[in-house]
Formats: structure tokens, sequence, C-alpha cells
């Protein structure tokens, strides 16, 4: 129970990443994958990035960031991948395997 | 200064002066530290709280740096509920695109292991779809809900009739055969949603049936890392401490029954569980202070022995968070920030 503003919403901006409007996703990802702990989570994000811990919540810089890197954007931008396209980048530059990308290339 | 605003644990608001603060903060952490045989929270640490609790405005963060990842239970539920018209897919683009979604969770509105069974070949396709179309890591989410396998609504004799019988040996058998039968159920479900790709798996409120409940989410993971080896498992709780409905449980020789966060942690290490969900409930007749510092002094103990990721649970009726379906957002942002600032959490 309980409501998305009180609860996700209040949580995401009290304390949250960002999601893919900064890099939320991408630390997420190193927790899930690799099981890292949040400090190693955001240096191995930062390092594969090329930009500051700092930098991962800033949704200016990372929104020029993922651009750059064909990653994912909140807002879509013409020819830029998005979805599953998005992750197949997201794999290389991270160096993991994520579930989806891994099957849709065996099949 | 004078009188702080601030609220009981079922959300209504209530005005205490300074000491009153103190000793609410202080005599939550004394209860945690008592019950759960852990260090209660430092002066330094309760005046932290205390500055918290102070802070006149309505809303408060965690400083720059020191954000966390956040993963969810129930996620479409949670606008279904509210009767918003939108489709499971469409829920999880709007937390990715329009609410900061770290990452996302599919799940049916049937929210148990047991009655998705059934029906997991319609989960399958629209868990696929959804991969297709958003980029945050996906999981897919349900409770292992024990009492869904005892009489009237399963096969098993209801243990809940045959204890007040004094029949505990039948009862004890109940809870083990209902256990062995929600583990078949969990693992056949989750290994369909991982063969269709999901990032990971929630097994939510594990526990909520007592220690056959949290044995059977153990024993679930246990199998899926042995057939799934990268399958990331996140295993969220039910309460502070396993009920001990059975009383004899055990895995790997401990006994499930009465076990606090920083032992259950140990637990879920050892079945292969990427990351551990601690809970604490809110006690609805204590102040939101008193609440907050019990929870954390879980919480820190669990984060603390935890060599994987924890996030603490912090929905409604938990982690301090008021038991009221609208909490209110001045005790959000303060749980938030005072369990992350206090304790060593990797998300919530």
């Amino acid at each position: 129970m309980g409501d998305p503003l009180g609860m996700a919403i209040s949580h995401a901006v009290a304390s949250g990443m960002g999601g893919m409007r900064a890099a939320g996703d991408l630390v997420a990802r190193m927790q899930m994958t690799r099981g890292m702990k949040i400090d190693e989570a955001k240096t191995y994000v930062a390092d594969k990035l090329n930009v500051a811990v700092s930098d991962l919540t800033d949704p200016v810089l990372m929104t020029e960031v993922r651009q750059d890197l064909k990653i994912g954007t909140l807002h879509p931008v013409p020819n830029n991948p998005e979805g599953i396209e998005a992750k197949v980048k997201i794999a290389e530059l991270l160096d993991i395997d994520i579930n989806c990308v891994k099957r849709l290339r065996v099949s | 200064m004078g009188k702080i605003w601030t609220r009981f644990g079922d959300g209504t608001p209530v005005a205490l002066t300074e000491s009153e603060l103190m000793r609410d903060l202080e005599e939550g952490t004394e209860d945690a530290a008592d019950r759960a045989k852990v260090a209660p929270l430092s002066q330094d640490e309760l005046k932290h709280l205390f500055s918290i609790f102070a802070s006149p405005y309505r809303f408060v963060s965690v400083e720059p740096g020191k954000e966390v990842v956040l993963s969810y239970d129930g996620t479409p539920l949670k606008m279904w509920r509210t009767q918003v018209s939108v489709n499971r897919i469409q829920c999880l683009e709007i937390y990715e695109k329009l609410m900061g979604a770290d990452t996302l969770e599919l799940g049916h509105v049937d929210y148990s292991f047991k009655p998705i069974k059934p029906i997991v070949g319609f989960e399958q396709p629209l868990m696929e779809k959804a991969l297709m179309t958003t980029t945050a890591p996906i999981f897919y989410g349900a409770m292992p809900n024990l009492g869904l396998y005892s009489q009237p609504d399963g096969p098993f004799p209801n243990p809940a009739e045959l204890m007040p019988e004094g029949k505990i040996e039948e009862a004890q058998e109940s809870y083990e055969a209902a256990a062995e039968e929600a583990v078949k159920d969990i693992v056949y479900v989750c290994s369909s949603l991982y063969e269709s790709g999901a990032d990971g798996i929630v097994l939510d409120t594990v526990g909520a049936a007592g220690d056959a409940d949290f044995l059977a989410g153990l024993k679930a993971c246990e199998i899926l890392k042995k057939k799934y080896p990268e399958m990331c498992i996140e295993l969220g709780m039910a309460g502070e401490f396993v009920l001990g409905m059975h009383g004899d449980l055990t895995y790997d020789g401990v006994r499930l029954a009465g076990l606090y966060p920083q032992d259950q942690v140990k637990l879920a290490e050892k079945a292969g569980v990427t990351i551990f969900g601690p809970v604490c409930n809110t006690n609805t007749n204590k102040s939101s202070p008193w609440n907050l510092s019990r929870a954390i002094t879980f919480m820190k103990a669990c984060g603390e022995i935890a060599k994987i990721p924890v996030h603490v649970n912090m929905g409604m009726g938990v982690g301090a968070v008021t038991a009221h379906d609208h909490p209110p957002i001045d005790i959000v942002s303060r749980a938030s920030k005072g369990m992350v600032e206090i304790c060593r959490l990797d998300g919530l």
C-alpha cells in the first residue's frame, strides 16, 4: 500500500540516484550483477563513464554523457539508442552481462 | 526552540518538546538494542537524528554524494490501487521516465508466487515486451505467502486451527509441507521469468507466515542460484524478527525463529541472495522519532555485518514510514535521510 508520491517519489528526491535522469540505473546494475556495495558500484561506473563520482547524480552532466555514449536518455534523441538497443551499449560499456541482451544475441 | 511538530506511527500529527523528542529517540534505540542484542545508537547519532526532526522544513534530503540506489516492490500495484488507468508496461515507463526510478519491478496484482504459477505463460511475454522498451534493470517480484498453502486456500491442514487443538506436530508437518510446495512454485515462476530476460527477482515480504515462509525463500534462492549463477535475487523481509510459527526449523544449522536482521542477512548470503532487504515494522502508538531511532538501530547492525548490498524496506508502515495509505513527505523524507546517513546502506 501507499501512494507513489508519498513513497517512491519522496525517496527518489530525498535520497535516490535519479535513475536514467542521471546514472542510477547504471549503479544499480553493478549491485545486481556484481553484488557491489554502493561506494564500489559508484566508483566503478564513474570510472567507466570517465566522470567524477559526484557527477553520477547530476542530471545536466549525465544527460550529455548518456547522449555521447548512446546509453539511453530520458528524452529520446533522434538516431540515439533506446530500450534494449541502449542496453546493448550499457553491457559493453560496463563490461557486464545483461540477461535480455544475452538472450537476444543467442536468439 | 518551541515545540517540534512530528507524527505518530499512524501519521497523526503531534508536537514534542526538545526533551520529549530526545527521550523518544533514546527509548527507540534502547528498545531495538535490547531486542536484537545490538549496540544502541551513539549520542552523536542521536543528535544527528534530533537535528533532522528539528529541521523546520517540510522536506529534507541526504547530503550530495550520499545518494543510494532505489528498488521497489509491487510497482504497478501502487498505481492500480489509486485506479489510475495504466497498464503494467506503462507503469514501468512512468517509474523510469517520470519518477526517477533506479530500478523497475514487474508484478502481478495477485502478488504471490502460487497464483502466478498457472498464468506465468502470460507474464513472460509481458516481461519480454517491457524489456524491449525500457533501459533500467527490471525485477520480477512476488511473495512466497505460505498462507495460501493451507486450507481453505491450499491443500494442507491449517496450522492456525491445529495449534489451538494441541496438535503441534501436525501443525509443524503442515508448515513443512507448505514450504516444500512454495519452493517449487517460486523456482518455477522465477526460472520462467529469468529465461524471459528479467534482470532480477524480488522475493518480497519473506517470513510473513513465519519461519517456514523464510525457509521457503532461502531454499528457493539456493536452488535458483545453482541453476542460474548470474541471477540477481533481492530478498525482502516481512518484519524485524522471524516469527517462530513452526519453532524448530533451521537453515544451515541455524534456528530461524526469532532471528533479527543482522542474523537474517548471514543466512541470506549463504543462500546466494544478491541484495538483502531488512524490515522494521512501524509502531503506530509511538512517535516517528521513536520509530526511526529504533529502525535505524536494527538496520545499522545489519548493514555493518552485511557483505552483500542492503536495501532497507522504507515503504508504508515499515522503516519508520507511517502506516497510512498516503505517507506524509515530512516523515518519509526524514526517515529516508536518517536511515541513509546513519546506516551504511546501499539502497532503499
